[in-house]
Order: C-alpha cells, then sequence, then structure tokens
C-alpha cells in the first residue's frame, strides 16, 4: 500500500533562517505518527507543509499521493487540521463553528448539518449546542476544533499540540476520543512536546531538533535503543556523584550528571540496579528506580540545557 | 472535477461566512447607517442649508443627499476592511482557519471584498431610502446608485485591505484614517461644488476616488447621467480593479509564512 506522505529530503527556509533542513519519513495508512522536538525544532513548519499550505523550498513531498505545489486544494479538501493555536470563530455559536467551516468544503449543505450534530455528539458537546465560543473551557474548545477537522471526513488528520494548556481531564478525554479516531482507521499526524501524550497515541514517531531528525521508530523501540528499560537515579552534586561512581563497574550502562542529579541508564542485562540501590542506602542518598521513558530519550537526544 | 472547489464556490462562501456573522448584528449594523446620514442631513441639509444659497439651483439639502450616499459608502467599506479584516486576519485567526480548508488566498480575498461591496450596496440601500423619504430623490435613475455603491464599496474595502495586509496594530489605520480617507470626506465635493475651486484645489481632488464616485452619484439621483458621468465611472472602475490586485498581492504575502 502507497504511504499516505512520504518527504525526502525536505526543507522550509525563511528569508533569515532554516526552519526544516532536510528531512525523510514516510508515515503508512492507519498509522499515528508523531514529531517531537523542543519549540523552534521545525514541527509546525513540517505540519504546515503537510497542510499544503506552507510550500517545500527543496526536496519533495507527497500527500495523499499528490504534490502540495499542484494540488494543494485538492489535498486540502482531503484533510482535517487540528491548529495550535484556537482560531474557532467567536463571531459564531457552536454549531455555527460547524456548518460555515463545513461550507468550505465541497460537500452538501445536508451531509455538513448531519455530520455536525453527530460529531458534537461524539466530542460531547451536544448540549453546547448555541453556546457562544467565549462561554466554552479550554478543553471544550480544543474538542470543538477537532470536531471541526472531522467535518469533511478527513483521510488524514493533522494535529499541532492538541492537548497544550489543557488540565489532565481534559486531556485524557482528548486521547480517548484520539484513540477511537485511530482505531477507526483516521491516519494521524500530531506534534508534541509532552512524552506521555507520543507513548500514549504514538505508532511510531520522529524526534526532531533544530529542523533535523535525530531519531525515528516506535516509542519502545527508541526508550530501548537509547535508554534501557530502566532509570536510577541519585540526589547527587557533581563530587558526590563521583564519589558513588568510584569503583563501581557499570558494566557498560550510560551514566549523565546534570545539576544535582545523577541518572544511570540500565538494560536487563546489567543487573546493576540492586547493587547501586545498596550503595545508595549505604551513602543515606535519595534516590529512584524507575521506568526508562520517552523523556529520557527525549533529553538525552536533545541536551538538557535550554536553548532559548 | 468533483473532488475540489470552484473559485467562485471559495470566493462565495468566504462571503457568506461574513453574511452570517453580519445577520447577527444586521440591525445595530443597519441604524449605523441609517442615523448617521440622518443626523448630518439635518444638522448640514436643513440647518446650515438655510443660510447656503442654492447651488446649480439645488437646495443644499439636495445637493449633499447623493454625496451622503456614498461617503456611507466609503466608510461603511472601509470601516470593515480595515479593522474588521483585520480583526479577522489577526486576532481571530479567520484567514488561517479558512486556509486549512480548500479555500485559496485569492479566493479569500475576493469573498472579502465581494463582502465589503455588498454590505456597502447594503449601506447605500438605506441612505437612499432616508433621502428618498425627505423628497430629495427626483429621478428612478437613483437606483443606480445600489451598483455603484457596490463597486465603489468593493473600491473601498480593497483600499482598506491592503492597509491591513501592512498594518502591524490597529493605531496604524489611524494613518489611513486621517491622512487619506477624512480628506476624501472633506474634499470630494461632498459638501461644497468642485465647480469654481482653485484650479489646483480642482486638479487634486480629481485624485481622490471618492471625487468620481460623488459625481456619478450625484448625476444618478439627479436623473442627468452625461458623458462625464461615463468617465467617473470608468475611473471609479479603474481604480477598483487596480486595489483588488494590489491588496490581493499584500494579503497573500501576509499570510503565506
Amino acid at each position: 500500500m502507497s504511504p499516505v506522505v512520504e518527504a525526502s529530503a525536505l526543507e522550509k527556509r525563511y528569508a533569515d533562517f532554516v526552519a526544516v533542513a532536510g528531512i525523510d519519513f514516510r508515515i503508512a495508512s492507519g498509522e499515528c505518527f508523531g514529531f517531537l522536538g523542543p519549540n523552534g525544532a521545525g514541527k509546525t513548519s513540517t505540519m504546515r507543509m503537510l497542510q499544503s499550505v506552507s510550500l517545500p523550498s527543496a526536496g519533495t513531498l507527497r500527500v495523499l499521493g499528490m504534490d502540495p505545489r499542484h494540488d494543494g486544494k485538492r489535498i486540502r479538501t482531503r484533510l482535517g487540521v487540528c491548529p495550535q493555536a484556537d482560531n474557532l470563530d467567536p463571531d459564531l455559536p457552536v454549531i455555527d463553528n460547524l456548518l460555515v467551516y463545513g461550507s468550505y468544503f465541497p460537500q452538501a449543505r445536508a451531509v455538513t448539518a448531519r455530520r455536525a450534530d453527530e460529531l458534537l455528539e461524539f466530542v460531547a458537546l451536544g448540549d453546547k449546542r448555541n453556546h457562544a465560543i467565549p462561554e466554552l473551557s479550554g478543553g471544550m474548545k480544543r474538542r470543538l476544533v477537532i470536531a471541526r477537522a472531522l467535518i469533511n471526513e478527513p483521510e488524514l488528520l493533522l494535529l499541532d499540540e492538541p492537548t497544550t494548556g489543557l488540565d489532565p481531564q481534559a486531556r485524557h478525554l482528548i486521547w480517548t476520543k484520539l484513540r477511537e479516531l485511530r482505531a477507526r482507521g483516521v491516519t494521524m499526524v500530531l506534534t508534541t512536546h509532552y512524552m506521555d501524550e507520543a507513548e500514549r497515541l504514538c505508532d511510531r514517531l520522529v524526534i526532531m531538533d533544530g529542523g533535523k531528525i535525530l531519531a525515528q521508530d516506535s516509542p519502545r523501540a527508541l526508550i530501548d535503543a537509547h535508554v534501557g528499560q530502566e532509570v536510577f537515579e541519585l540526589g547527587a552534586s557533581a563530587a558526590e556523584a563521583r564519589d558513588f561512581l568510584a569503583g563501581l563497574d557499570l558494566c557498560g550502562a550510560s551514566h549523565e550528571h546534570t545539576g544535582d542529579l545523577l541518572a544511570v541508564f540500565l538494560s536487563a542485562k546489567h543487573q546493576l540496579s540492586e547493587r547501586l540501590i545498596e550503595r545508595a542506602r549505604g551513602a543515606g542518598s535519595r534516590y529512584l528506580l524507575r521506568n526508562a521513558t520517552l523523556e529520557d530519550v527525549f533529553l538525552k537526544l536533545t541536551g538538557r540545557e535550554l536553548d532559548e | 472535477m468533483t473532488a475540489s472547489t470552484s473559485f467562485l464556490h471559495g470566493a462565495a462562501r468566504v462571503a457568506g461566512r461574513n453574511l452570517t456573522v453580519w445577520r447577527r448584528y444586521a440591525a445595530a449594523s443597519a441604524l449605523g447607517n441609517f442615523g448617521e446620514p440622518l443626523l448630518y442631513l439635518i444638522a448640514l441639509g436643513y440647518g446650515l442649508g438655510r443660510v447656503v444659497p442654492p447651488i446649480d439651483g439645488l437646495s443644499y439639502a439636495e445637493f449633499l443627499a447623493p454625496a451622503l450616499i456614498v461617503s456611507t459608502v466609503m466608510y461603511t467599506a472601509t470601516f470593515e476592511g480595515t479593522f474588521g479584516a483585520y480583526t479577522r486576519l489577526t486576532t481571530q485567526g479567520t484567514f488561517e482557519a479558512i486556509l486549512a480548508t480548500p479555500v485559496t488566498i485569492s479566493e479569500i480575498v475576493t469573498g472579502e471584498i465581494l463582502w465589503g461591496g455588498l454590505k456597502s450596496a447594503f449601506g447605500a440601500t438605506v441612505v437612499l431610502v432616508v433621502v428618498r423619504a425627505f423628497g430629495l430623490v427626483p429621478s428612478w435613475l437613483a437606483l443606480g446608485v445600489l451598483p455603484l455603491g457596490f463597486l465603489a464599496g468593493a473600491m473601498f474595502y480593497a483600499m482598506a485591505l491592503c492597509m491591513t495586509a501592512l498594518s502591524k496594530s490597529y493605531e496604524f489605520f489611524n494613518y489611513y484614517f486621517t491622512l487619506l480617507v477624512a480628506p476624501m470626506y472633506l474634499f470630494s465635493g461632498v459638501f461644497f461644488p468642485l465647480e469654481g475651486a482653485p484650479p489646483w484645489a480642482h486638479r487634486l481632488a480629481q485624485v481622490l476616488p471618492l471625487t468620481h464616485v460623488v459625481a456619478v452619484s450625484r448625476a444618478l439621483v439627479r436623473g442627468q447621467p452625461s458623458w462625464h458621468t461615463v468617465g467617473h465611472a470608468a475611473v471609479v472602475l479603474g481604480c477598483a480593479a487596480a486595489a483588488m490586485a494590489l491588496a490581493a498581492r499584500l494579503l497573500r504575502r501576509r499570510l503565506q509564512i
């Protein structure tokens, strides 16, 4: 089966900087594909190119088998876009936001009206039908944006930071809805800087920084390859960490010290954790043994310093 | 092609969106179109008019009425094309949202200008009804101010859209209103005849688009069109086309990040 999105050596340059510096990826039908990266990594620029609004500066991009340079209109007819900033129409009530947006697509008014009703139920806003947009909470607005993105029954749904700024309840509800969509076979592309979100939703993802792709795989495979299974953390200054590690055979496990924290990355074959814990107890230090997460991969690859 | 929409469909939907919003505030909008010219007509046409001698055989109210129709058009289109469109461009993200659909930038610009023309034609209709009620419309040709209102509205809207595409804040529009819109209002033959003004002033007035709109409106309302009227209408048409082309270019640059 041909991929839904295929990019090779894709670049986006603006007058004074390079936002996307040559990236390659393929997204298969029915897949949930994630772009992770710190602010300024090039995620949103990539999304805008997938949206066929901003055109690539170089490289090739095919979306739904078409070239955004020539077929932007036809591509967007089959896309759903959930933008980062809420751009719901505050001049219109909830239901009209769906009806007016639907009118921009080549579909019959009756079809739009029926889908709008279904979608309001789907995102649990059926009782908010005639409410004004400013009356909605952040989570409700987000759900309405997702409903709006689905008004044309898109084959590909683009979600730019779908849960940024929402409280935990609102995030979980959105994740439930997105998993339902994935189960229905909708191909999804999402950007996020929440690692738990990426781990929960994405089949595969790329980690981006500085316009480049640093790693690309399933969340589990990325964790295994770059971090291991467990992380041992110890509260320790640089000198304390040196003392702690002195004379200890780490059996090839990697470690990292930042600020006041020493982290040792463990895989099953190391069987180090018991010795580390014993040593920490002996020294009376604070320690934590936890599962490795995508966040460990992310920080390892993109660095712990803020580059803002 | 069934997979995508036509240019006109897209433009019509953009205008349709604005119409849907406007319908919710239509009463307030109509009151604005109705109230202000009425006050000017009473205060200037009948108040000041008592001490103004006839102009070309017309009372001052008769002289003023056709111009009030089109000055309303100018203000309606200019406010909508600056503050209204700027809000859709920036704070509300309306254009950004539409660009995620099959609708293109050109269709947004065309739809917006179409909307500017329609809203202005509505404003012209309201003022026409008012001045007709005062018995200031002697000719049926006055109905021609409706298409004139549409055309002039589209022109003023497109001019305003150029400012919107260049603007970084609402305050920026003060330049436009103070340096162009207000002088146009005052020196385009709305309040006093340009004939008899010093030649340089007369020539300067010809540069202002509103001058030509006022000339056409007066000829239609009085029922006395001439070849001059056709010339003035041609200037309006030319300015409208130029402003639309420029607006499309500037807004494309602004939106295509």
